[in-house]
């Protein structure tokens, strides 16, 4: 049995991958014609490349169809139940840094803390007769933040994209989304909580715990972990 | 592993014990209108729920807990006094990997009595400490109306005592605003600098120098919370004795009569306390009645604090061994009768008792 290794299947975060495996001799390379999602792996036996789109890659891991995966520490983090217990962090690859972070009008003068939005909502949700609402597409990673800051008096809502918009839109009061330079957030008049860091992201190197692990694929991974520099230990 | 079949016998017989007090069954529906539930309970309960959508009610959730059903229930068209029972399951979605069911039956007890409510924690304390005796389960006992009383005492702003009460069911938070509010925390530099150009400025100017206005929260709103932080900077820390007896209150922790006995002792230096201190001996008066020995019932005054956030009064739970849910817990919540009475409101104490964790239990005892 081969190891499967998933990886990102397009755009920036393909190319870094390819680049970090590349620079440790593993070569990792998109097979056929541009459109068709398939790769090789070369300079080590017994792998096999499985293009998936980084956001499928966690729950790849958790369903252990896959052995190894590349993608974001915030994915993981938010869409598996206990990750620590399903996935184990091997290496952070030093790419796709990224922030999830809160963010609130620039108008908002009286809050610049989590403890200020805090006291925000309760005021809010007084005065409109719901509580107020936090777009986000990252659910359990902001909730459990939230909660342990004990905040309340708020609701998330569901947003799975151009989440900087939704305060404009009004159908939401606060966002919690990634960012890298914040360019998106300052175009939107929104201004980044100073407490409100949620999660450090980068691309990072996980192994299934829940994978079939037979003795063929332990000694690939033991060679693969070798050649990469990272531990080896599930 | 226990069998569904002898849960469902425990439950039964459990409901049999209830309705043998002369409580009156009643059912609740197990899909309800995610809304008004949703908005009591917050996000924390609205992770664990399942929730779905109808094409014609909206959001629908699968029943989380029977208490507001059967208080909504009560409220229409409920007798007084009133004691219901009902036995059904309830859904929660659980987010740790591990042995915590999803789905389980509850069996639970309401009382509702505007007479004598010490009367009625008792009676319903020592049903389920009847009933559950033979498990040699470790009680736990509390009361947040102790707490809810000495806020409401400190020599502060209403602004600052309404803080801490909506903080009471959160403790990590609560004690960040009393280390504030007592001045054992500096104030952050973003609000002092805030502070220094609202003493140049208007909220009003600053709001419009800040960016543009965008979203519901309107600038009367912005402005109204700038001139709070003012006034809340005006504000004198909490008097270093009133904090003290506040600290000390949070991690009171002792036999229930011995824990009256010190409260007693510092209510001349806290006299908003002395209703709910009363309150208290009359309900372990009431529980001796029922042959339970307050000397040796263990209380906290912060017990029951991490659960539902409807409870204000008398709080209990019933534990096994290990690091499981309580078998059995219960409280006061006679607010939460107001917020769905629609201006109508009583004084309510209800309980829940989980027949898997019983049946378990005796099968070990066994």
């Amino acid at each position: 049995m081969s190891l499967k290794i998933g990886v990102p299947s397009k755009g920036r975060l393909m190319e870094k991958t390819f680049e970090w495996f590349g620079a440790r001799g593993v070569n990792m390379a998109r097979s056929g014609s541009d459109r068709e999602y398939a790769g090789a792996v070369e300079g080590i036996e017994g792998v096999e490349l499985v293009l998936l789109s980084a956001g499928e890659i966690p729950r790849e891991l958790a369903a252990g169809r896959i052995h190894l995966g590349v993608t974001g520490s915030d994915l993981v983090r938010d869409k598996l139940a206990d990750w620590s217990a399903q996935v184990a962090e091997l290496a952070p690859l030093g790419f796709g840094h990224a922030d999830l972070i809160i963010a609130v009008p620039v108008a908002w003068i009286d809050v610049d803390t989590v403890d200020d939005l805090d006291a925000a909502a309760a005021a809010f949700r007084k005065a409109h007769g719901f509580r107020l609402r936090i777009a986000t597409k990252y659910h359990r990673l902001v909730r459990e933040f939230l909660t342990a800051q004990g905040v309340a008096d708020y609701q998330l809502v569901d947003s799975q994209g151009a989440t900087e918009g939704t305060v404009k839109n009004l159908t939401a009061e606060a966002i919690a989304d990634i960012t890298s330079s914040g360019e998106t957030l300052r175009a939107n008049h929104l201004k980044i909580l100073s407490d409100g860091l949620i999660h450090a992201s980068q691309a990072t190197l996980f192994a299934a715990r829940g994978a079939e692990w037979d003795s063929a694929t332990h000694a690939t991974m033991e060679l693969l972990a070798r050649q990469l520099g990272v531990r080896a230990a599930l | 592993m226990t069998s569904r079949a002898a849960i469902r016998a425990e439950a039964e017989s459990l409901f049999a014990a209830f309705k043998a007090t002369g409580a009156q069954p009643v059912e609740a529906e197990t899909l309800l209108p995610a809304e008004i539930l949703l908005d009591l309970y917050g996000e924390d309960i609205r992770a664990r729920a399942y929730i779905t959508n109808d094409p014609l009610r909206g959001e629908m959730v699968l029943r989380p807990d029977f208490t507001v059903p059967v208080v909504q229930a009560h409220m229409k068209d409920g007798a007084e006094p009133a004691r219901y029972c009902y036995m059904g399951e309830v859904f929660r979605k659980q987010d740790h990997l591990g042995p915590r069911a999803s789905e389980y039956l509850q069996v639970g007890y309401e009382l509702f009595d505007r007479a004598a409510p010490e009367a009625a924690d008792a009676e319903l304390f020592a049903l389920f400490h009847g009933l559950l005796a033979p498990l040699g389960l470790r009680p736990a006992t509390g009361d947040i109306g102790i707490l809810m009383a000495a806020v409401h005492g400190l020599s502060t702003t209403p602004r600052r005592k309404a803080a801490l009460l909506r903080h009471i069911w959160r403790p990590a938070r609560f004690r960040k605003l009393l280390d504030r509010f007592s001045g054992r925390t500096p104030m952050p530099a973003a609000r002092a600098d805030l502070l220094a150009r609202l003493g140049a400025d208007s909220a009003a100017a600053l709001i419009v120098a800040a960016g543009p206005q965008i979203g519901m929260r309107s600038e009367a709103e912005i402005a109204a919370r700038a001139n709070a932080l003012i006034e809340d900077a005006e504000t004198p820390a909490l008097k270093a004795p009133e904090a003290a007896l506040l600290y000390d209150l949070l991690t009171l922790q002792a036999p229930a009569r011995a824990a009256l006995s010190h409260l007693r002792g510092i209510t001349p230096m806290l006299p908003a306390i002395e209703p709910a201190v009363d309150r208290f001996a009359k309900r372990l008066d009431a529980l001796e009645r029922h042959g339970i020995n307050p000397s040796d019932l263990p209380f906290e005054a912060s017990h029951g604090r991490t659960s539902l956030e409807y409870y204000d009064g008398f709080v209990f739970s019933f534990h096994g061994p290990g690091d499981l849910p309580p078998v059995a817990s219960g409280g006061r919540y006679d607010a939460l009768t107001a917020m769905l009475g629609q201006g109508r409101s009583i004084p309510a104490v209800g309980g829940v008792i989980r027949p898997a964790m019983v049946a378990a239990l005796r099968e070990d005892v066994q």
